[in-house]
Order: structure tokens, then C-alpha cells, then sequence
């Protein structure tokens, strides 16, 4: 038998018995993220609903002076509340979300036919406060171009004079493209899978087994140290792929768990895009492995390995952070880099769009040149004399 | 047969072995002694190809190390200074791994184990896990981990630390076995009784040196002593001085 299956055999099995592995690879790194994206989404998601339908308490000062403006806003839904004397300082304080003024001049204004003013106030930094202002503020709009129409009318013009422009809002998204906007994370927690399920058997064949003082004797073997290293990355690949196919069985259950209809959104993973995404990752995984196992081989004890992978791992945030800060458009060469490659690709098969040949073969190709790079240097390193010797 | 020839190796500026020729003949038991320091495991690393020498040569039954280290691997058993074992495999799962990597089949290697289990004692233990096993439980599962492939050089780097009385007495009386067998048998320590009670040949290190090479008897002589441990005491001692000067 190949040496490289002997070891890929005795880590796999040696890897199974052990509680936490199963507990890293079959549950937290698959699971996890799924559970985070479907709790975090289905928050944002009935919040929004919630906050559409619901009455909208607002406090108002002076609502005697305006009591057809406060009725027709109670229409569309406002409930009026009474304000303290000082809204100001409630709304700073987070007391109150936002409060509507109408000023003493209000109603000499109204009558005269000049521009009656009201006063919003809210404070811009609070995020949630945020659709109630944008609420009021179309409400308010609402009420004054109303008015005003009925105004001209009187005068015997037509209403069309009051609007020079007419702004109609035709969004192009596809319902799958809005649903991507939120499933941008996704690709990151896929990658974060796959990480965290070869995290455990990385550290335990190379440092760990530094640590424990079994490299020694297995290295005596006549066997070539790559291929014990080769043996050693394909189980950890092997772990790694088990955990990000799970992640991805769950992301697809996780789906149907989103009320999505509701927001015209379909955030469905079918088999489709998950037979897709899978190819696309597989490079990937053997990078990620390789990665690891280099960066635990200059590690001599398990806890130093494990300082060095929570390094590596921050650096997987990276691209999903470039990309939801800045929206660039996806140029071929961004493909060629490892990991911003398969994301892009990853978040182009939820947008429902079809990829070219030529960006998912350079991404692969060029993520297997660096993982083929990365394994010379570690096999360099599993060849030196300081490798073996423990403590 | 283990012959070293002139064999050196420096970490930075620290001459861990300067120059230690030998020879380990078949069917004899040399001992390797010397104190903590003298260059003792370096010396055995280099043999079994774990490190290049800067300078020298080691030859196993006619095969050049720096030429054909996995030939010469082959033909080694080795229990190497660190000989931890893996903790959620049983002893039999230990041995069969290294079976494997030693490119033995499975007929072969079930007979090997059952030869082996019988000569260290091994049948309560073997299909446990080696997780809680004793000192000496882990220390026949190594030997019988280094010996699966029925290695005619027999290589043991301290094999007797950590052990008890009787579990020393049975390893002497194993060891003992494999040079009724034919094989060279090398083995390090620091302890004298153990040379005395087993060696047929010692060769005595300090310093990264050889210092005295020859038959119990012999080193008694060049000593002027009776007792063989005043014998090094002797030996080494004149090393020293001999630094000093």
C-alpha cells in the first residue's frame, strides 16, 4: 500500500475518535454560520414588516395649531403623542425616536398662503430611527403637495404646474440579485467552514504530533517525508471538504426557513448553485489546508499552531470586507487572486448570473498554483533536521 | 553491522560530535555510554538519518546513509529518544501503522506482531488503546513498533529510563533474545550498571568523543580497575582534566 494512503488512512480514523474533531467539523464549522445568517436575516426581515404596517407614534408639539394636518396624517397611519416640553433633548437622550414641531407661525402661514413650516426632529446617527424619519417625511409630502394641487386648482390652473419633474423608480434588480445583497456573507462563511474543519486535524499531525514526540519515530520510517505530508494534507482536505459540504447541505435547509416571499427575495440555495459552488471550492479547500499545515509545521506545540492558524484565520474576513465596502465591478485579473476569486464567483452564482469559463478556470488555476507553491514549502520545512525534534 | 566513521556535527558553535568512529558487529550488544551531554543522541540521530553529519561517514551492512538513507532505514529498528505513541489507537493499531509505512502486508504482518506480543509480553495489552497505558506497557508497544519489520540492526536510544526494576530486568533479558538472534544491537545510556550487566563490546563518549572502545574486560585493564564503573569514572575523569589542560 502507498504510503501516502497509509497515513491518510491512520489520521482519518485516529481523527474520528476524537470527540472534539466531530464536534469542529460536524457541527460548529458547518452549522454555525447557517444558524447566525437564518437568526440575523429573519430579524432584519420582520422587523421591516413589522415596522411597515405597525401605526407610527410620533410625539408632536403645537398640534392644536394644525388640527387638519394632524388628521390627515392620522390617516396615513400617524398616532400622535404628547410631546414634553423639551423634544430636543428627549430625542438626544434616545427617549423619543422623533417628534414633529409645528412652529407658532403655523397657522398665520397657512392662511396666507405662504409655506407653513414644521419641524422634524431626529437624530441621523440612530440606524432604526431611520425608516420612521423616511415614514413621516413621505407623509408630510404627501399632505403638502395635496394642498398644493387643490390650491391651483382654485386659482383655476392645472396641478400639473407644481411638478416640473416626474421621477419614476424602476429597480433593476432581479429578485435573486436583492436576495445576494444579503447573501453576501455567505461565501464567507462557506470558506470559514471549510477552514474550521481542517483547523483541528492541521495543528494535531504536525505540531501536535511535535508536541506528543511521535514525529520522530514515524519519520525514522523509510518512507519520504513529502509523502507523509501529502498523506497528512489529504486527510485534513478530506475533513475540510466534509465540513463545507455540510455547511452547504445546511445553507440549503437554512433557506427554507427565510421568510422570504415576503420581500420578493429568493435566497433558495437549490443543488444547482451548490453542484456549482462546490468545484469552484475545492481548490480552494486544498489551499486553505496547505496553509495551515505550513503554518502549524513552524509551530513545536499545539497551542503556538493554534495562535498561528487564529492569525491566518482573520485574513479570510478580508475579501468579504473589501467587497461589501467597496462595490466594484468584478475585473477579470481579481479572479487570479485566491480567495476574492471564488468569492466573486461564489456571489455571481446567487445573483442567478452565468459565469464565464475563463474566471472560474483562472480563479482554480491560479488557487492550485499557489496551494502546488505553498506544499514545496512545506515539504522544504518537513525536510529540515529542526522539524523532528520535539521540545 | 553499524560501522561510523569520523563522524561530526556542530549546532552553531557547539561541537556535539567530534569525530566518533565504531563499529557495531552482528550478533554482539554494544553499549553506548556516556554522560548527559556527551553526544550520545546525536550521534544515534545521524545514524538513523534523522540529521546529516558535516563531516563522516555511516555505513549499515554494506549501504552508505548519505546515499541511500531509506535502503539504510529500512534495515535500522529504531527507538528513538522521543517515543510517543498515538493515544486513540490501540497498541496493535500503533504497531500495524508502522508495519504499513515499512511496506509489510497484512499475512506478514499479523505473524510478526503475534511473534512479538509473545516475546515482550504484550497479549493483555495489545488490543487496548495506549491511552493510560504504564510507562513500561508504552515502552514495549515502541520496541515493538521499531521491530515489525524484523530489522537485522537493533538501535535503542536510552530504552531504559523511566522503567521499573522488573521491567528493566525483562527488557535486558529481551535485548539478550535479539543478539541470540544474530542482530547488532546498539543502545545508549548513562547508567553503567546496565553496559555491565549486558554489553559485549562498550564504547565510552565524552564531549563529543570516543574515549575508550572495547570489551568490558578491556576497559577494566586500561583502567586499572576491577570495578567497571570506577573504570569510567577513570576514564572520563582523565578526559576531563585532559580538557582542562
Amino acid at each position: 500500500m502507498n504510503a501516502v494512503l497509509v497515513v491518510f488512512i491512520k489520521e482519518c480514523r485516529e481523527s474520528l475518535r476524537d470527540r472534539r474533531v466531530l464536534f469542529n467539523v460536524l457541527l460548529l464549522g458547518p452549522l454555525l454560520g447557517p444558524l447566525l445568517f437564518v437568526i440575523l436575516l429573519r430579524l432584519t426581515i420582520s422587523r421591516e414588516l413589522a415596522q411597515a404596517d405597525r401605526a407610527l407614534p410620533v410625539a408632536i408639539v403645537g398640534a392644536e395649531r394644525a388640527p387638519n394636518l394632524i388628521a390627515a396624517l392620522r390617516a396615513q397611519g400617524l398616532e400622535p403623542m404628547p410631546a414634553g416640553a423639551d423634544v430636543e433633548a428627549a430625542v438626544r437622550a434616545q427617549q423619543l425616536d422623533l417628534a414633529l414641531r409645528i412652529t407658532d407661525s403655523y397657522a398665520a402661514d397657512w392662511r396666507a398662503g405662504r409655506p407653513a413650516q414644521v419641524e422634524l426632529i431626529y437624530d441621523s446617527s440612530r440606524r432604526d430611527a431611520g425608516a420612521q424619519v423616511q415614514r413621516l417625511r413621505a407623509m408630510l409630502e404627501n399632505y403638502s403637495r395635496r394642498t398644493a394641487a387643490l390650491r391651483l386648482m382654485v386659482r383655476g390652473l392645472a396641478p400639473s404646474l407644481g411638478t416640473a419633474l416626474a421621477v419614476a423608480a424602476r429597480d433593476q434588480a432581479t429578485p435573486q440579485g436583492r436576495g445576494a445583497l444579503l447573501f453576501a456573507m455567505l461565501p464567507y462563511f462557506l470558506i470559514l467552514s471549510a477552514f474550521v474543519g481542517g483547523l483541528w486535524l492541521a495543528i494535531d499531525s504536525t505540531a501536535g504530533e511535535r508536541e506528543r514526540a511521535s514525529l520522530e519515530p514515524l519519520l525514522v520510517n523509510p518512507v519520504p517525508r513529502a509523502r507523509i505530508l501529502a498523506g497528512k494534507v489529504l486527510a485534513t482536505s478530506a475533513f475540510s471538504l466534509a465540513s463545507l459540504i455540510l455547511s452547504l447541505l445546511a445553507f440549503m435547509i437554512a433557506g427554507h426557513f427565510l421568510p422570504a416571499g415576503e420581500l420578493a427575495l429568493s435566497l433558495r440555495l437549490g443543488p444547482l448553485v451548490v453542484g456549482a459552488i462546490l468545484p469552484i471550492m475545492i481548490p480552494l479547500v486544498l489551499l486553505l489546508v496547505v496553509a495551515q499545515i505550513l503554518v502549524t509545521s513552524f509551530a513545536s506545540t499545539a497551542r503556538e499552531a493554534q495562535t498561528y492558524l487564529s492569525l491566518l484565520q482573520l485574513l479570510l474576513v478580508i475579501p468579504s470586507v473589501v467587497l461589501s465596502v467597496l462595490p466594484f465591478r468584478p475585473q477579470l485579473w481579481m479572479y487570479a487572486v485566491p480567495l476574492l476569486g471564488q468569492q466573486l464567483s461564489i456571489v455571481q452564482l446567487l445573483r442567478g448570473e452565468t459565469l464565464s469559463a475563463s474566471a472560474p478556470g483562472l480563479c482554480a488555476a491560479v488557487t492550485l498554483l499557489v496551494a502546488v507553491g505553498a506544499f514545496h514549502y512545506a515539504r522544504r520545512n518537513y525536510e529540515s533536521e529542526r522539524l523532528a525534534l520535539s521540545g | 553491522m553499524i560501522e561510523l566513521d569520523g563522524l561530526h556535527k556542530a549546532f552553531g558553535a557547539r561541537k556535539a560530535v567530534d569525530g566518533v568512529s565504531f563499529t557495531a558487529s552482528d550478533g554482539q550488544i554494544t553499549g553506548l555510554l556516556g554522560a548527559n551531554g556527551a553526544g550520545k543522541t546525536t550521534t544515534l540521530r545521524m545514524l538513523y538519518t534523522l540529521m546529516q553529519p558535516d563531516r563522516g561517514r555511516i555505513v549499515v551492512d554494506g549501504l552508505d546513509a548519505r546515499t541511500q538513507p531509506l535502503a539504510v532505514r529500512a534495515r535500522l529498528g529504531v527507538l528513538p529518544d522521543a517515543r510517543g505513541l498515538y493515544r486513540r489507537l490501540s497498541a496493535r493499531e500503533n504497531i500495524e501503522y508502522f508495519a504499513a509505512l515499512q511496506g509489510m502486508d497484512g499475512a506478514a504482518t499479523r505473524l510478526r506482531v503475534a511473534t512479538l506480543v509473545q516475546a515482550l509480553d504484550m497479549s493483555a495489552i495489545i488490543e487496548r488503546r495506549v491511552e493510560g497505558f504504564s510507562q513500561g506497557e508504552r515502552l514495549k508497544t515502541a520496541i515493538a513498533r521499531a521491530l515489525i519489520h524484523d530489522p537485522g540492526n537493533v538501535v535503542l536510544d536510552e530504552p531504559t529510563t523511566g522503567l521499573d526494576v522488573m521491567a528493566t530486568r525483562g527488557l535486558r533479558d529481551f535485548l539478550r533474545g535479539l543478539k541470540a538472534e544474530g542482530r547488532c544491537v546498539l543502545f545508549s545510556t548513562h547508567i553503567m550498571q546496565e553496559v555491565a550487566a549486558l554489553c559485549d563490546r562498550i564504547v565510552i563518549l565524552a564531549h563529543g568523543r570516543v574515549v575508550a572502545d572495547g570489551t568490558p574486560a578491556a576497559l577494566r585493564d586500561l583502567a586499572q580497575e576491577q570495578n567497571l564503573e570506577e573504570a569510567f569514572i577513570k576514564i572520563i575523569g582523565a578526559v576531563a582534566l585532559e580538557e582542562l589542560a
